[in-house]
């Protein structure tokens, strides 16, 4: 045979001997700078809970400590149990009774997740009180007013209402995949209607539930706006009433911390609960057969959904278009929102493209190299999405005071600070679109002559794109409407819809509230609905 | 070379493990130039581990592969796939869903040739009309034919087919089959086929590569595999096979079913397939059927032995044997094997 010029081979150590999926050095480390940001903030406040516990605990008292502690688990447990029971019961009426309309009544219990907490908030309080809309119309047929709503029933009724679409959301799967032939065999076996529903129906349902309230329970915990708005004292409102109200940042900073670690149990817990309930999942062998309800409780059933539906969207939206309209026709000095509206734009558009960015090589990793260290990589990622986000937004404050003071009060480091909360939004979109795309895929490309950097240009990206674009669009609408972590790290005078709501409430100007809140649900909450309606629905 | 073939594909002792499970243990292989060669093996013997490594899709734990005499991997170098000129065609195809059937003939060209090659590929494998179609537009066989086009445009010194046609149902398959390897023979490409079905193994190669737990067992024409494996399980995994024992002496093996020529002496394990047993209606025959499947072109016929030893041959459809029937047997064809 003829002498054939060896082809330059890339040289590599032998040992430890490669294994499939290791990656290249140049990714880990765009991931590793990619997911820094989301690791430091929260590393940092439970270095200052460490730190306090040795030293002082900065001014908090552990009295103050229980009595927070008290007051939001109070808060916590009555919404979960709240909205375990309300999603179960229009999940079981959407979809295993013979209501008509169940579909259009799946998606209209749905709805609500186009009112964010603090807008539900406003509406409430738009409702009730001396001006309120309910007050005004119960004088009118000469009934005495409402007043104001606010304090732990307030509290709880907003985030119930607003949060139990979660449960309805994660329980249609679990029954729609219950296998009908379980409970005939229990009752095959003798065992009577409610002895099944105890021993057969419910443990099959347990995974999604479970998973749902820890879902609740960790929003609950997180929630800072409608529990401020309607004077309920949590964890959350006591962190930012420490944190206007001293110049030492360091009590806050260890409440905040002290609240991530209350977070960082529920998170854990909901993960390990995630993994059960897909351990649970099983293809049933035919649909199962819906129950028949009798005249009475069906009207019950119809009277149910449409009162939730009436409270959680239907109230909530008259309220604010009434105060839009009566200001506007009072003459009331309504400023424009236009600016707040490009603002919220323009910031939520560059966010949302960094971390599409950040989220490419992240996906490459974690799909395309799974293992222990990637996993790890994911996990933090994960952190400051899960966290409560005035609490991570404090850390990222901090941060910047301490070690880079030229970020504070910027446009960039409120940027970061999206970019590392909402990474995993961008992320998972990647992963399952990068999860779509057979390696082999890739593998032909290489193989036809193109290397990695080409492969990833001619075919992963193209055909990634789409996923791309819909992990851009979730993060876009989501730091929209993001409102805890833009209060802290926002310059001052920047001024954003959600901004612009929280201020207008808490100084009572409900009119100029309103119009901004419409406009955010219109841009924001609505279009993010129906992109991930997509997913939710069937 | 001294002996007239040039190897396309070399590999000595090749050894690859995934954790505590070894895929590859001290494999050897050769496949001529210009050969159909096929690694036919149930699965996880490694036969889709070895093609992978030979793609460069995978790196060797241990030994070394040479492609088109260069070395690719051994324990210095890894050259990465792009350079191999390797061509593979893949279980799912893998078309890329993006470009059209000429965009990914094309793919592996360069822009200067790509147009010739594109044509000339697509009209190899028929497809010259479909060039514009997306292949999710396709049926599975055109698929199939787009993906070894466009294996096979980049003029790559090996194409690798990885259980090409599995994902065809089983009347395409025999067709699509038969066009591949005459695609192969006309572009006189050396190709390396995977699969585990024995007959697909049989009927398209030059040469068979029967691999077992990470090792090619044995590597011959077909017809010499089929008719002298190298021990009972290769001769079982090729194909139906009953074995009696014997005492061989002097050229020659005496059993319970006849006395068959051999090189071997002493105690002995006779191989028969049932195709080489012959049965004859007789009422004083020395066997007994006992069991009678019938398939239409053929019919497989237990028989049982005054022994009670069993023994199975295949006939065509005609005469019909029912269970009880007094036959006479013989066998035309044996092979011993070493008890």
């Amino acid at each position: 045979m003829t002498a054939v010029a060896p082809p330059r081979g890339t040289r590599t150590e032998r040992k430890p001997s490669p294994t499939r999926g290791r990656a290249p050095l140049a990714l880990w480390a765009i991931g590793l700078v990619a997911v820094v940001p989301a690791f430091a903030p929260i590393a940092y406040l439970l270095w200052s809970v460490v730190r306090a516990g040795v030293t002082d605990t900065s001014g908090i008292t552990v009295g103050r400590l229980l009595e927070l502690l008290t007051s939001t688990a109070i808060l916590v447990v009555a919404v979960t149990i709240t909205t375990a029971v309300l999603g179960t019961a229009t999940a079981w009426l959407t979809t295993r009774t013979d209501l008509r309309g169940r579909r259009m009544w799946s998606t209209l219990v749905t709805l609500p997740l186009v009112i964010p907490s603090y807008v539900g908030a406003l509406a409430m309080l738009g409702t009730s009180g001396n001006s309120g809309l309910m007050t005004e119309a119960l004088r009118a047929i000469g009934l005495p007013g409402l007043p104001v709503f606010s304090g732990f029933w307030a509290a709880w009724a907003a985030l119930s209402l607003w949060n139990f679409s979660y449960v309805h959301l994660l329980s249609v799967p679990a029954i729609r995949r219950m296998d009908p032939a379980l409970e005939e065999a229990a009752r095959g076996l003798g065992s009577s209607r409610w002895r099944t529903v105890r021993t057969v129906v419910l443990p099959q349902l347990r995974p999604a539930l479970l998973s749902g309230s820890l879902l609740v329970a960790l929003y609950v915990l997180s929630d800072f706006g409608a529990v401020s708005l309607l004077r309920y004292e949590t964890f959350t409102r006591a962190i930012y009433a420490q944190f206007r109200g001293r110049l030492d940042i360091t009590p806050a900073l260890f409440l905040s911390g002290f609240l991530v670690v209350v977070a960082l149990i529920l998170v854990w817990a909901e993960q390990k609960s995630r993994g059960r309930a897909n351990l649970a999942a099983r293809r049933p062998t035919r649909p199962a057969p819906t129950l028949r309800l009798r005249s009475a409780a069906r009207l019950l059933a119809y009277g149910f959904l449409s009162s939730i539906v009436v409270g959680a969207l239907v109230l909530p939206m008259l309220t604010l278009t009434w105060w839009t309209v009566r200001g506007l026709s009072l003459g009331s000095t309504v400023n424009s929102v236009v600016p707040e509206l490009i603002r919220s734009v323009s910031v939520s558009g560059v966010a949302a493209v960094v971390t599409v960015l950040a989220a490419i090589p992240l996906a490459i990793l974690t799909v395309r190299h799974a293992g222990r260290p990637t996993r790890l990589l994911e996990s933090i990622t994960w952190s400051a999405y899960s966290l409560p986000h005035l609490a991570v937004g404090l850390g990222f404050l901090v941060l910047a005071l301490r070690f880079v003071p030229p970020l504070y009060q910027t446009v960039l480091l409120l940027i970061i600070a999206y970019v590392a909360m909402f990474l995993p939004q961008a992320l998972t979109s990647a992963q399952i679109g990068l999860g779509q795309i057979g390696t082999s895929i890739e593998e032909a490309s290489r193989g036809l002559g193109s290397g990695a950097l080409a492969t990833l240009r001619r075919v992963t990206l193209p055909l990634l794109w789409p996923s791309l674009l819909a992990g851009a669009a979730l993060v876009f609408l989501t730091v929209m409407k993001e409102l805890p972590a833009t209060l802290l790290l926002r310059p001052t005078g920047f001024e954003t819809l959600a901004v612009r709501i929280w201020s207008a409430s808490s100084e009572l100007f409900y009119t100029q509230a309103s119009v901004a809140a419409l406009v955010l649900v219109a841009v924001s909450a609505v279009p993010l609905y129906f992109l991930v309606a997509r997913d939710l629905h069937d | 070379m001294s002996n007239g073939y040039t190897l396309a594909i070399r590999a000595r002792q090749v050894s690859r493990r995934f954790g505590d499970a070894v895929a590859l243990d001290d494999l050897n292989l050769d496949v001529h130039a210009g050969h159909i060669m096929t690694l036919l093996g149930p699965s996880g013997s490694g036969k889709t581990t070895a093609l992978r490594l030979v793609a460069g899709f995978d790196r060797p734990d241990q030994g070394s592969i040479e492609v088109g005499g260069v070395t690719v991997a051994d324990d210095d170098i890894f050259v990465a796939p792009e350079k191999r000129k390797v061509g593979m065609v893949f279980q799912d195809y893998a078309l890329f869903p993006h470009l059209t059937v000429a965009g990914n003939v094309g793919y592996g060209v360069s822009r200067e040739s790509r147009p010739r090659r594109v044509a000339e590929t697509l009209d190899l494998v028929g497809l010259g009309e479909l060039r514009d179609r997306l292949p999710h537009e396709l049926s599975g066989g055109e698929q199939q034919r787009v993906a070894l086009a466009r294996a096979l445009a980049p003029e790559p010194s090996v194409i690798l087919l990885d259980e090409p046609f599995s994902n065809l149902d089983a009347a395409l398959r025999t067709r699509v089959r038969t066009e591949v390897a005459d695609i192969l023979r006309s572009a006189g490409t050396t190709a390396v086929f995977v699969t585990h079905d024995q007959e697909e193994a049989l009927s398209t190669s030059d040469f068979v590569a029967v691999m077992r737990n990470g090792r090619v067992v044995q590597a011959a024409r077909p017809s010499d595999l089929y008719h002298q494996p190298i021990d009972e399980w290769v001769a079982g995994f090729l194909g139906d096979a009953d074995f009696f024992a014997g005492e061989a002496a002097s050229g020659k093996v005496t059993t319970a079913i006849g006395v068959f020529p051999t090189d071997l002496e002493g105690s002995v394990r006779v191989m028969v397939r049932p195709e080489s047993v012959l049965l004859a209606p007789s009422d004083n025959g020395g066997a007994v059927v006992r069991q009678r499947q019938f398939f239409g072109h053929d019919q497989l016929v237990t028989v049982a032995l005054k022994n009670g030893l069993q023994l199975r041959a295949r006939l065509g459809p005609t005469p019909y044997f029912e269970p009880g029937d007094a036959v006479t047997v013989s066998v035309d064809r044996a092979t011993t094997f070493p008890a």
